[in-house]
């Protein structure tokens, strides 16, 4: 009768115990997710009213004056693409040697290692990188260099997927291509890639997203310009270095811009987010 | 066994092997997976237009010998072969014969079917473009004759455009089938073809294997001994890496020389 | 089957033809795999080139002030004395400050998400905070310096102030005046930046756990809590410990967010209330405005320094997810 009472008593202990850590667990839970509700919200409210054609029309206004944010947005867009065209390539080739050709190549585990610190790395450090090698050397700031900072942010992300990728494409594919007397170029780009298309574009997305919103490597790279730039020798503002500059400004209608831009850049990037995950997904269903 | 007997009568009785020539010859074939020796000096030839099965319980070596046939096993680190595989009297483990040639000349069929992710037509003129500038009307005609000697062209030819991806797992098998004989090769190998169809299916398979050996060499490698006792002329036994007893398969099923070849074809172990 | 006799074409006839097709594919795969590898080592190489060039950079610094850069705290543009201290001081301590709050917070979810959470909202949840890690720092900035920093300045720094007053080592921690940006707002803002990231890994590493060995313990009549303490937290603790560095990495590397709230001020505080600076923050006020070459020197060493410690944070979490991972493939 007593150890029974006991083991009732050392139960409800536990129990008790198990309730406590669980209501921790909902409790962070709820304050996690409410915080990143509450800064989406705010970001909403303040960005939105600032919102109108203007700022997809109009020049970067000089303190007090009325504009919009034309060129920074522009300016994105040309250093997010050429970071692009420049990473892609270069990434989803490398991609391809580790899982491919030099999958049992003895450097292949030291590149992924490697990639895989480059992949985090800071990314203000990058921007120190290329200020040194591009911006120190042409003598002027300019759009290519922040395009090179970002393609050097895109590389990694890039290699990453497609070797995840082309791993994920089952051997016996590649056997039996090879089985038909395939050349192994022509297994990778008839057979390989097509089977991880899906995944490398999603990959791809995951960069652009990425590097969308990257301020640091821009500041002393691309710097910024007031104007319309498509000179890609000249400084060239960008989104993130606009609102940068802006918010930190004591002027209200700079402040307003940089609470718009900052909703543009949130909701490009979720978009982006979103629609990587809708391709990963109808693929993975395809397999 | 007597049943099994019977079928055996049927497969064999069509044709007489001794005067016909050895397609490849196997000669003291050795394999290695790093250090572990994986076949132990393999003799044995592969009449052409024959079937010869390989059987065996599973780890015997049977696949790896049939993956030394087209070198398939070069597509992986630390492993090599020792010894000489000849076809038409050429080593083809020497180091400067050309794979994509030799897989070119021996097809392969696998265990799981694999079709490519690609339309049914372009399954079949993947391989036929590699070597050869086909016309339209020239590649249409082989996609054509490939399908209806895979027996799947009844079945296919409305929907050549759409996935070889859509089609059944037996129908896949068929497509693999027709892709391989459409770049046509002079030998075909089967590694267990049907371990991963239905019944149906799996008889459709064998009749079609059954009719290719008036063009092709075949060999199989299978699990299922009544399989080999249906498709095959010549059956070698394998057990841990060594070939036990290779003969007419009537006789491997029947009247085996040796102990081991008998316990394992009456089921008393494997 | 009729028609079959006029497919029995000998394919000996064929090997002319196949010759010139072969010695092509040769040299377009030698062609494409010495193009694949170029690229595959150009990543090691650009790790390098950014070694190089920062040290190349910070030389002229490191060259004049020695090992003192690091152990100074002095930074003065117009005396030219330029220690690194502080920003080394500031980025460890607010990443350290995060950490502590980040952790359990991230733990917490995770096992809310694996564990508590009903299925239905378990994917939605878990969509939301991936595509929150997603979210770029310079919003996580603009929060904090419009929003975040004045509700902290009125309402909660008064409170830890007078709070904390009377007691001893605490009150030089929350020591006044509420400046409202500062070192413990920056950590916040990190913290929320970070906490995406660490739910989403500890998520991903609690998920490798095998189901049986979960089900066997709940069998045993464990309750949620003694599974998780007992079980699950032992099997991931190499990929936990991994995925925090993981975030640790970025938080210590983290510019906007923290640019945006630290107040930029070059010196050590006992208070963890006032303005400090960060590696990150330093390079990204003063680069472009800096004049003279050791100045300049000086903010890439500072740059080089940051490099040196990410990368071992990040080299020590990448070797232990790479342990997880075998014992998973295991």
């Amino acid at each position: 009768m007593a150890t029974e009472l006991r083991n009732m008593r050392l139960y409800r202990r536990r129990s008790r115990r198990n309730a406590i850590y669980m209501g921790l667990s909902l409790a962070s839970a709820a304050i996690g997710l409410s915080w990143l509700a509450l800064i989406l919200g705010t970001l909403v409210i303040n960005g939105i009213s600032g919102l109108s054609l203007s700022v997809f029309t109009e020049m970067t206004p000089p303190p007090g004056g009325t504009g919009g944010l034309a060129n920074a947005i522009v300016g994105s867009l040309i250093m997010t693409g050429l970071a692009v065209l420049i990473g892609t390539p270069i990434g989803t080739l490398a991609g391809t040697y580790m899982a491919e050709y030099g999958r049992y190549d003895k450097l292949t585990p030291v590149i992924r290692f490697i990639n895989d610190i480059l992949l985090s790395a800071p990314s203000i450090v990058i921007g120190l990188f290329i200020y040194e090698i591009v911006v120190a050397r042409m003598g002027h700031f300019s759009g290519l260099a922040g395009a090179l900072a970002l393609a050097v942010i895109v590389l990694p992300v890039v290699v990453r997927t497609t070797e995840d990728m082309l791993l994920l494409v089952p051997n016996t594919l590649r056997e039996a291509a090879a089985a038909l007397g395939t050349p192994t170029w022509y297994i990778i780009a008839k057979v390989a890639y097509r089977a991880a298309r899906a995944g490398i574009i999603t990959g791809v997305l995951l960069a652009v997203a990425r590097i969308t919103g990257e301020t640091a490597p821009l500041l002393f790279t691309a710097l910024n310009n007031q104007f319309w730039s498509a000179d890609l020798l000249a400084p060239m503002p960008s989104l993130p270095v606009v609102i940068f500059q802006f918010a930190l400004s004591p002027y209200e209608n700079w402040r307003d811009l940089a609470w718009t831009g900052a909703l543009l850049i949130t909701f490009a990037v979720l978009t982006l987010s979103v629609l990587a995950r809708v391709l990963s997904s109808k693929s993975g269903g395809e397999r | 066994m007597s049943m099994m007997a019977n079928t055996l009568g049927a497969a064999s009785a069509q044709r007489t092997n001794e005067d016909t020539p050895e397609k490849i010859s196997v000669r003291d074939l050795s394999f290695f997976y790093g250090e572990s020796k994986a076949l132990k000096n393999i003799s044995l030839p592969l009449y052409e237009r024959t079937v010869t099965a390989f059987i065996g319980p599973s780890g015997c070596g049977k696949s790896t010998l049939l993956r030394c046939l087209n070198r398939m096993y070069e597509l992986y680190p630390k492993q090599r072969a020792e010894g000489e595989v000849l076809m038409d009297g050429e080593n083809i483990l020497n180091p400067k014969q050309d794979l994509n040639l030799l897989r070119a000349k021996v097809g392969m069929v696998f265990q799981k079917p694999t079709p490519f992710p690609m339309t049914i037509y372009d399954n079949i003129a993947f391989g036929v473009k590699l070597y050869e500038n086909l016309s339209r009307a020239e590649m249409n005609e082989r996609v054509e004759s490939s399908l209806r000697r895979a027996a799947l062209w009844d079945e296919v030819k409305d929907k050549l455009n759409t996935s070889g991806l859509g089609l059944s797992g037996g129908q896949q098998q068929r497509l693999c089938i027709a892709r391989t004989i459409a770049v046509r090769p002079d030998v075909i190998l089967f590694d267990e073809p049907c371990s991963a169809l239905d019944p149906i299916s799996t008889s459709k398979i064998e009749e079609l294997i059954d009719e290719l050996k008036d063009q092709y060499t075949i060999a199989i490698v299978t699990h299922n001994m009544q399989q080999a006792a249906r498709v095959s002329e010549f059956t070698a036994f394998m057990y841990l890496g060594e070939l036990i007893e290779y003969d007419r398969t009537e006789k491997i099923f029947t009247t085996p020389s040796v102990k081991k070849t008998e316990e394992y074809v009456t089921g008393r172990f494997g | 089957m009729a028609d079959l006799s006029v497919e029995t074409t000998n394919s000996l006839s064929m090997n002319v033809d196949r010759t010139g097709a072969l010695k092509r594919f040769a040299t377009t795969d030698a062609i494409f795999r010495s193009l694949t590898r170029i690229c595959a080592i150009s990543v090691l190489v650009i790790l390098g080139a950014i070694m190089v060039s920062l040290l190349e950079g910070s030389w002229l610094a490191l060259g004049t002030f020695g090992i003192d850069f690091v152990f100074d705290e002095s930074w003065n543009p117009v005396t030219v004395k330029f220690g690194a201290l502080a920003p080394i001081y500031g980025t460890i301590m607010t990443s350290f400050l995060a950490m502590l709050l980040a952790v359990p917070l991230g733990l917490g979810i995770a096992i809310f998400l694996t564990e508590l959470c009903p299925p239905i909202i378990r994917r939605p949840i878990g969509i939301a905070i991936e595509l929150l890690a997603g979210i770029p720092s310079i919003i996580y900035g603009i929060w904090g310096l419009f929003v975040f920093a004045p509700f902290l300045q009125k309402h909660v720094q008064p409170f830890l102030i007078a709070t904390f007053a009377d007691v001893p080592v605490l009150n030089g921690l929350f020591a006044g005046p509420p400046y409202g940006i500062g070192m413990l707002t920056a950590s916040l803002i990190l913290v929320i930046m970070i906490l995406p990231f660490i739910v989403a890994i500890t998520r991903d590493v609690f998920e490798t756990v095998p189901t049986v060995l979960r089900e066997s313990a709940y069998g045993l009549g464990c309750t949620t809590w003694e599974v998780t303490r007992n079980v699950v937290l032992p099997y991931t603790r190499v990929g936990v410990i991994g995925g925090c560095m993981l975030a640790l990495g970025r938080a210590l590397g983290e510019t906007m967010a923290v640019t945006f709230v630290i107040g930029n001020a070059h010196r050590i505080s006992e208070s963890i209330l006032a303005p400090g600076t960060t590696i990150s923050a330093t390079i990204a006020n003063e680069f472009a405005e800096a004049v003279g070459d050791v100045y300049f020197s000086s903010l890439i060493a500072l740059g080089f320094l940051l490099f040196l410690i990410t990368f071992i944070v990040l080299a020590f979490a990448r070797y232990m997810l790479l342990r997880l991972e075998r014992q998973a493939g295991n």
